[in-house]
């Protein structure tokens, strides 16, 4: 691979991770218990959608064939998309979404942290506004983890279980493949080591804060990085291409 | 999902350095970190403010509307404590 492919890449696989997970958020648009909450995750779902399509477009002009953020958010088949598979995961209950976010978000920080020193600039200047929002994101969902694990027996409960379901979609983050240790070398890229220590470091001090129970070790999954996903991915998709799949270059 | 009512916050906004806080809305958050949560995705997502203040509605001391004669109204026929009451002498400058 050439420098330019190995960073459209990567960007790309940057772009899949906040465009799922924004989607995956979207859903719970018009579902939230509480008004209050409603408008904080829906603004949480745009800030990684916007996030999505800025590095979108910039892999679409790296890529240089013409492709728009629209045709690589809605006109890629599942497996060309390299998103995490924690990010895929199904919203669940309120607490599974919590642990979900909690998870991903102290992952996402420090990895954007990182880009913010890497030496393609644009993709530092990306990551240096996508690290303000998601540093607030972190700071909001960590504070509900914190309730609901510190809150009753049922809430603390619940909360220890998506922990424990969510347990094995995090291993896979911190697995540098062939693209982690080329951007690193290349373009002073993220040292996914060094953010393991910091995460678990930071996780450990939430999940005890919140009186829950760090799970036991396991097997993790792995896969998304290579487009092999969950059996939910497909729905996903199929839902958020769907329009303009139907109607192509619909527009408002 | 909780059967009970969040408590009721009241929110102010400073708009910039240097202009006081001015009271924005309400909303209704469990304990005053998620209110401060709630305040700036609530009423912040348009770049309105630099600063917030959140508090409980019901630690706010109000006036009693049955005492707005007692409370306001002697202030009404009271026009010399109006600027505008006083005559500027001639030769009296940069008043």
């Amino acid at each position: 691979m050439t420098p330019e492919q190995v960073l459209t890449a990567y960007v790309l696989r940057l772009g899949d991770n906040a465009l799922i997970l924004g989607q995956r958020m979207i859903e719970l648009v018009a579902a939230y218990p509480e008004l209050e909450e409603e408008l904080a995750n829906a603004n949480f779902a745009l800030d990684y959608i916007g996030q999505a399509r800025m590095l979108y477009t910039y892999a679409g002009e790296l890529e240089g064939n013409g492709r728009s953020e629209d045709d690589l958010a809605y006109f890629r088949p599942e497996h060309e998309f390299k998103n995490l598979l924690l990010v895929e995961q199904p919203n669940g209950h309120f607490g599974n979404t919590c642990v979900r976010q909690v998870l991903f978000d102290t992952f996402y920080l420090q990895l954007l942290t990182a880009l913010t020193n890497c030496s393609d600039q644009r993709l530092a200047e990306i990551a240096a506004r996508a690290e303000k929002e998601v540093r607030y994101h972190l700071r909001h969902s960590v504070q509900w983890l914190i309730r609901l694990g510190d809150g009753t027996e049922e809430s603390h409960d619940k909360a220890q279980q998506s922990l424990n379901d969510l347990w094995r979609y995090t291993g896979e983050m911190f697995v540098a493949d062939e693209l982690d240790e080329l951007i690193m070398k290349s373009s002073n890229g993220p040292d996914l080591g060094a953010i393991a220590t910091k995460w678990q470091k930071d996780v450990g001090g939430v999940v005890e804060e919140a009186t829950l129970t760090i799970p036991v070790e396991q097997v993790m999954a792995r896969g998304g990085k290579q487009g092999m996903h969950t059996e939910h991915f497909g729905y996903l998709v199929a839902e958020m291409q769907n329009l303009p799949r139907t109607y192509p270059g619909a527009t408002w | 999902m909780s059967e009970q009512v969040w408590p009721l916050y009241e929110v102010f906004i400073r708009g910039r350095g240097g202009l006081s806080h001015r009271h924005a809305g309400s909303l209704h958050a469990a304990d005053d970190q998620m209110a401060l949560d709630h305040a700036r995705d609530t009423y912040t997502r348009r770049s309105e403010g630099v600063s917030l203040w959140v508090v409980r509605s019901d630690r706010i001391v109000a006036s009693d509307p049955a005492e707005t004669a007692a409370f306001f109204e002697p202030a009404e026929d009271k026009i010399y404590r109006h600027p505008t009451f006083y005559e500027i002498p001639d030769g009296v400058e940069n008043l």
